[in-house]
């Protein structure tokens, strides 16, 4: 019978993982991963918070479980091409689902996001138990991730070249693209998410740019399942920039601010899984929690100190 | 009535073959029959505890989720259901057993906390509603994760319980479990009995409902504890993610069947009983087949049913009326258009060419001749077919007797609209054209003689341009008398 609690080994929790070279690859690899996917959801997370598709994204991460379960069954593999665009169709079928149902029947959006996600999900769940257990993918594993097995997958070699390990190096490029295509798209994504009609009297594409973010965030939400699971990639997308919004006002501080955050997260959420033996995605997540309270509390542009400090009213 | 039944009649046509592959392929042991007969006869006592918690479970989530829908509040189900799950690991914790009592209890403080952050950091940030519903649920959930990953780890003797509150496992409900579902249906029950118009007008108008002096947070917070019972004894069945689609979907179904609030709550817990057992007979037919999702997916093949089949508002049948409409339209504005041809040359000719016909209603020569052949179907014009002498916009066309009195009605419901709007609304006659042409088609004969009442039977429409007469149209031409004037 272990405590719930075990005591506290400093050295244990925070030396033992980077005390030999063999060690620290293992490790650095694990919180690589858990950086790459934090910074990119939380760069695309700063767009989808802006237009209010917080929730959208919550139904799309749903929404892509059968996409991903019948491109499993029908290559018996996790390569990341047939995932892709298993998730992307399913991804595009729950948004058209949605986007019908709210305006071709009297439903309302609200009703409309949980009928269709739900649904979805509920065909994935269906799938995956169909799979049976010798499949190396099961619900457990999409659900909440294992970004522990990220050393032990398969390395991927190009040209004699040992590159890395695969989910390291596509979750690598994925979040390469997004800075590039951010960087890029920086205004018209701005304009389009601030001042609809502004952009319009630009000649600006908007649905293009609409549809452009959604598939960014349908990438990201497929590369980073495998290590963080379908449900955990929502709070990924939303905590780092509403934490950064309590702190600063501007875009591309809130922008710049993932990457600090991206590095708390995955070190903390990392230590804390060693501590309590847990899982390590969900650790992270209960780290951006806890930054995103503290936040609350101390958040120099927003926070409730300064309210009080001020004499705001708080509530 | 007969609706009703030839529905069912449909519902187990469309299940019987899927009940069938999936017995046949996953269990040879037992034949189709037999199971439904051992499912159905009510003997066995696994069989029994399952239908009584799913029927408790249906009923509970259909009466809440009529109110949560009602209400837009259907996030707010799905975020309360991920809020419970740390509740529950720590339930599981304290009494390290699989107790009802203390899992319950710790799975509403999770949820009431989850509830009373949402509208904290509504209150006191400038973050959005959809943002705070998604930080609580992925974060709470993330908690939920951390601790069931750590019990997973502990040696607890009895750890197996606690995975399918992920996903829900029906074969482990006990009775006491149905025990808690039967209370809190119960519960349900009695209080939107009870305080059915209190929680009808809070929902609907809070504003109003603080004027008469109702205890609005009250009856709010009644609302979530209410909505917290019925997603925690859900959860062993359903789990904690499909636990919202019990919420929403039986109730989404209601609101296109009825718009009563009554008549919702009694279809949305018809439907989520209805739902229940059926999702988990199928799952009965199979040794893998998951129960949860299963209830989920029944549910949604009920919603689209109804949404496409439904005999008032079922979009098949719209879509039937709307294009018998459509194409009732097309043919009025083809004898119209006739019957302007012939006024344009002042009735000297009964004949008209069709090319003329397409130039008028602006559409091409094939186009305006498939309708003419549909006019000629149902004997109201004539056309000759010379094909191999004429061009096709030469063919020339003539109305019958029934055709020249339609098309006389279609043109005197026009004009008179026309005269009524400029003489009687004060429109400007410029104006008046595109109203009467929507209206044409629908001015029924009582409207009609309504207007020519009030404008004591008038022979010229604004435009000067004659409006044929009852006696036109009986005696099958226009008088050159009336013409003149």
């Amino acid at each position: 019978m272990i405590e719930f609690f075990p005591p506290l080994d400093i050295r244990d929790t925070f030396w033992m993982p980077w005390s030999s070279p063999e060690s620290v690859a293992w490790n650095g690899k694990i919180v690589a991963m858990g950086f790459m996917v934090s910074l990119s959801c939380g760069l695309i997370g700063a767009f989808i918070v802006v237009r209010k598709l917080a929730l959208m994204g919550d139904a799309i991460s749903h929404g892509i479980l059968p996409g991903l379960a019948i491109a499993f069954i029908a290559t018996q593999s996790k390569a990341l091409f047939p995932m892709f665009m298993g998730a992307c169709g399913a991804g595009l079928l729950c948004s058209f689902c949605i986007e019908w149902l709210n305006k071709k029947t009297p439903l309302k959006l609200d009703a409309a996001l949980g009928l269709t996600f739900t649904s979805f999900f509920a065909i994935g769940v269906l799938l995956i138990t169909q799979m049976g257990s010798n499949a190396h993918i099961d619900a457990e594993c999409l659900l909440y991730g294992e970004i522990g097995f990220t050393p032990i997958s398969e390395i991927l070699v190009w040209k004699g070249f040992e590159i890395g390990p695969r989910p390291l190096v596509t979750m690598g490029g994925v979040t390469l693209i997004i800075i590039i295509l951010i960087a890029a798209f920086y205004k018209q994504l701005l304009v389009t998410s601030f001042d609809e009609t502004l952009s319009v009297s630009l000649g600006l594409p908007i649905k293009l740019i609409h549809y452009g973010l959604m598939l960014m965030l349908a990438v990201t939400i497929v590369a980073s399942f495998e290590s963080v699971g379908v449900i955990l990639v929502i709070a990924m997308l939303i905590f780092p920039s509403t934490t950064a919004s309590f702190f600063f006002t501007r875009m591309p501080a809130i922008l710049l601010c993932s990457v600090p955050l991206a590095l708390i997260y995955s070190l903390g959420g990392f230590c804390l899984a060693r501590w309590l033996d847990c899982s390590i995605a969900a650790s992270m997540v209960v780290v951006a929690m806890a930054c995103f309270g503290f936040a609350w509390l101390f958040g120099i542009e927003d926070g409730i100190f300064r309210k009080i400090y001020f004499k705001k009213k708080v509530i | 009535m007969r609706l009703i039944f030839f529905k069912l009649y449909l519902i187990l046509l469309t299940i019987y073959p899927f009940g069938n592959i999936s017995a046949t392929t996953v269990n040879n042991d037992f034949t189709l029959v037999s199971k439904t007969v051992r499912f159905f006869s009510f003997s066995d006592h696994s069989v029994q505890v399952v239908i009584l918690g799913v029927i408790f479970m249906g009923l509970g989530c259909g009466l809440m989720g009529g109110f949560v829908v009602t209400r837009r509040l259907s996030l707010f189900g799905d975020t309360l259901s991920h809020a419970v799950l740390p509740g529950v690991a720590v339930g599981f914790l304290w009494s390290q057993s699989k107790n009802s009592l203390s899992i319950i209890v710790g799975a509403m403080v999770a949820g009431f906390l989850g509830v009373f952050l949402i509208s904290l950091i509504k209150k006191s940030t400038k973050i959005k509603l959809d943002s705070a519903l998604g930080l609580v649920l992925s974060g709470f959930y993330a908690v939920g994760i951390c601790l069931l990953t750590r019990i997973q780890k502990m040696e607890l003797g009895n750890q197996s319980g606690i995975d399918r509150y992920l996903f829900g496992q029906i074969t482990g409900l006990s009775t006491t479990d149905v025990g808690s579902m039967v209370i809190s249906s119960a519960l349900i029950v009695l209080i939107s009995c009870l305080f059915y118009k209190e929680i009808l007008v809070t929902g609907f108008d809070p504003g109003y409902a603080r004027s008469l002096g109702l205890p609005v947070d009250f009856l709010q917070y009644l609302i979530w504890m209410l909505l917290a019972f019925s997603i925690i004894t859900s959860l062993q069945i359903v789990g904690v993610i499909l636990v919202s689609a019990l919420l929403i979907i039986p109730a989404a179904t209601a609101s296109i069947i009825t718009q009563k609030m009554k008549a919702l709550l009694v279809w949305s817990a018809f439907l989520g009983i209805t739902a229940g057992i059926i999702g988990s007979y199928l799952s009965f037919l199979g040794s893998r087949l998951p129960t949860g999702p299963l209830i989920v997916l029944t549910s949604t093949f009920f919603f689209f049913l109804t949404l496409f089949l439904h005999h008032e508002n079922g979009l098949l049948l719209k879509w039937l009326r709307f294009r018998g409409k459509k194409k009732k339209i097309a043919l009025e504005n083809t004898l119209k258009a006739i019957y302007q041809e012939l006024e344009k040359n002042h009735f000297s000719e009964d004949t008209v060419l069709l090319g003329n016909l397409a130039k008028r209603r602006r559409i091409s020569v094939p186009e305006v001749y498939q309708e003419v052949v549909s006019l000629v179907k149902k004997e109201y014009a004539f056309i000759n077919l010379i094909k191999s002498k004429t061009l096709p916009g030469e063919n020339i066309i003539s109305l019958s007797p029934n055709g020249w009195s339609e098309a006389c009605r279609i043109v005197r419901n026009h004009r008179l609209w026309e005269l009524y709007l400029t003489n009687e609304v004060q429109y400007s006659p410029d104006h008046v054209h595109d109203d009467a042409e929507k209206i044409e088609h629908v001015l029924g004969d009582e409207t009609v003689r309504k207007i020519e009442r009030i404008l004591s039977n008038p022979t010229r429409d604004p435009h000067g341009k004659l409006i044929p007469s009852q006696k036109d149209i009986e005696q099958g031409y226009v008088t050159k008398k009336s013409l003149k004037i």
